[in-house]
């Protein structure tokens, strides 16, 4: 993929998220990163993606290589929906919050698997959430 | 995909083989139980060898496999968790406290035996 | 000076040749292919003559000089440094291992830069203006090629320097397997966040390869850690138990120790033994404790 290419994953069933996850997994590969950080994107990304598919019903995963001013490498996942927004992002990012059962574990978790983490989201407006990992391999 | 549920003397032994969806992980759930409770099993393995990635949802549905089985007084032992996989649910937070683990099937079965114990008096 | 960029503006020279950028370029390619054989030598020769490559044999070098030389003319021809890339990072792979440097690689095509200039100027020299217009479209994709082929090659080197830092870091921490199912990860010197990282992902490897039930981490060799690499420390531990082996951690300084308790380290969760003996006796017992605990008396510990 060259760098300006990006690769648009609809999200709509559980398989959806399988195949972001391998998509991400091969680009990570192509882009030396070690295996334990090609595993820690795709569990990233398994957090992410698992809230489209249970809070939005349909979504998307776009995956893009970017590269920051010292040359090095990284995978960009941009996952978004446009589902109910989260109303309290804060809370969200707390361990430990609760939204619609289980522990809620999903972003404060995913954020300490990669190396740089965003979130954009209102209430009725859907949500948008970018990762980072970078390529150790400078 | 279904998983694949073995009966090994007084075990279960659950090989998952492939990327799992929450419904094959429901399933899985149900299957277990449904197992555990016809064959009295008293213990059952759950093999996650073939897991590349175990989320967050895949952890705790296991855990609550886990203590589900032991209210039918069968013990639970997830086998074959990956370097990288370990790694992962560590930092994801997921940290199995209160579930047994063991390296593969061959450790997962010796510490299902021990637990059933030679005759001490015990249970 | 004219500005080379737009092609489609055009120069008037003394006798009154009036070319665009892109006329000239294909002047200056005929030039090149004309003079192939001439200026290939002329310019291994100078190689020699400056004491570079001296890694290869002078058969070696003109065969490179040759293909370089090609790509050259080539990206004058087409515009396009694909191939020339292509070829610097074969050329790279190739003559690192035997020791070829920088300043050797970028002297060489500075060098074939200057070969080049200098037949132009023999060539155009009865006509200055015209000369200037031909050094004007040759100017900017000579700059190019430096640039490629120099920047190419560094990077190379860069990727060739990273695999063997690697390497050493692998080497210079050994996992050791002592006995059957005990594994003992002795930590020596300094640990920042990376080594800390990679002390981990080959412990785990180690753990299955082995396939190990319990780990002594000795950190006698290790003088302080931060809140990365203490948390780090807490996170083997915790993976390890995953994959089912029990992790030890001995050699625990009375610093260390302060350190982890004023960062919040659950110091309850690491099973802490005095030295590295201590650990192993420890890791023993636990291993011989797993196999049974029949009324027969003891049993041999290597049976589980």
């Amino acid at each position: 993929m060259a760098p300006d290419t990006e690769e648009r994953i609809a999200i709509e069933s559980d398989n959806d998220v399988v195949t972001a996850r391998q998509r991400a997994r091969e680009l990570a590969a192509r882009l030396e990163l070690t295996s334990t950080d090609q595993t820690l994107l795709a569990t990233a990304i398994s957090e992410v993606a698992r809230n489209i598919t249970t809070y939005a019903t349909r979504g998307e995963v776009v995956l893009s290589i970017v590269r920051d001013n010292g040359g090095r490498e990284g995978i960009r996942v941009v996952a978004r929906d446009s589902g109910p927004g989260i109303a309290d992002v804060d809370l969200a990012m707390q361990d430990g919050y609760t939204s619609g059962g289980g522990l809620g574990l999903g972003l404060p978790g995913a954020r300490r698997l990669v190396d740089e983490f965003d979130i954009e989201t209102a209430p009725s407006q859907g949500t948008t959430v970018t990762l980072v990992k970078w390529s150790r391999a400078r | 995909m279904a998983v694949p549920i073995l009966k090994q003397g007084p075990f279960l032994i659950a090989s998952i083989q492939a990327a799992l969806t929450d419904t094959d992980v429901l399933q899985l759930r149900d299957d277990v139980m449904s197992q555990v409770t016809r064959h009295r099993s008293r213990g059952i393995i759950v093999d996650v060898t073939a897991l590349d990635v175990m989320d967050s949802f895949v952890s705790r549905s296991l855990r609550g496999i886990a203590m589900m089985t032991r209210l039918r007084g069968a013990q639970t032992v997830i086998v074959g968790i990956q370097p990288e996989v370990a790694f992962a649910m560590v930092r994801l937070g997921m940290n199995f406290e209160d579930v047994q683990t063991a390296l593969d099937l061959e450790e997962g079965l010796a510490l299902l035996q021990t637990q059933e114990g030679p005759a001490d008096g015990g249970s | 000076m004219a500005e080379p960029a737009d092609p489609a503006a055009g120069s008037r020279g003394s006798n009154g040749r009036s070319e665009t950028s892109a006329d000239l370029l294909k002047e200056l390619v005929a030039h090149l292919s004309a003079n192939r054989t001439n200026l290939r030598q002329e310019w291994a020769r100078r190689i020699g003559e400056a004491r570079l490559l001296t890694a290869l044999t002078p058969e070696e070098i003109f065969n490179e000089a040759t293909s370089v030389y090609d790509n050259y003319v080539e990206v004058l021809e087409t515009g396009s440094v694909e191939a020339l890339q292509d070829y610097a990072r074969n050329l790279s792979e190739r003559i690192i291992p035997r020791g070829v440097e920088t300043d050797e690689v970028l002297g060489i095509v500075l060098l074939l830069r200057d070969v080049l200039a200098r037949s132009l100027f023999q060539k155009y020299q009865t006509d200055f203006d015209y000369l200037n217009q031909v050094l004007d479209a040759y100017e900017p994709a000579a700059n190019r090629i430096a640039n490629t082929v120099a920047i190419n090659f560094v990077q190379e080197r860069e990727r060739v320097i990273r695999q063997q830092q690697e390497a050493i870091r692998e080497l210079s921490t050994p996992v050791l397997q002592v006995r059957e199912r005990l594994l003992i990860l002795p930590i020596i010197g300094v640990l920042d966040g990376q080594r800390a990282r990679q002390l981990t992902e080959q412990l785990l490897r180690g753990i299955r390869t082995n396939r190990a039930k319990v780990v002594v981490i000795d950190i006698t060799g290790v003088p302080t850690i931060d809140s990365t690499v203490a948390n780090h420390l807490v996170q083997t531990v915790d993976a390890s138990r995953l994959m089912g082996a029990s992790v030890i951690i001995t050699g625990l300084s009375p610093e260390i120790a302060q350190t982890l308790v004023t960062l919040g380290v659950e110091l309850g969760k690491v099973n802490a033994v005095g030295d590295l003996q201590g650990g192993i006796e420890e890791a023993e017992r636990l291993l011989g404790y797993t196999v049974s605990l029949g009324s027969d008396g003891a049993e041999d510990s290597q049976s589980r």
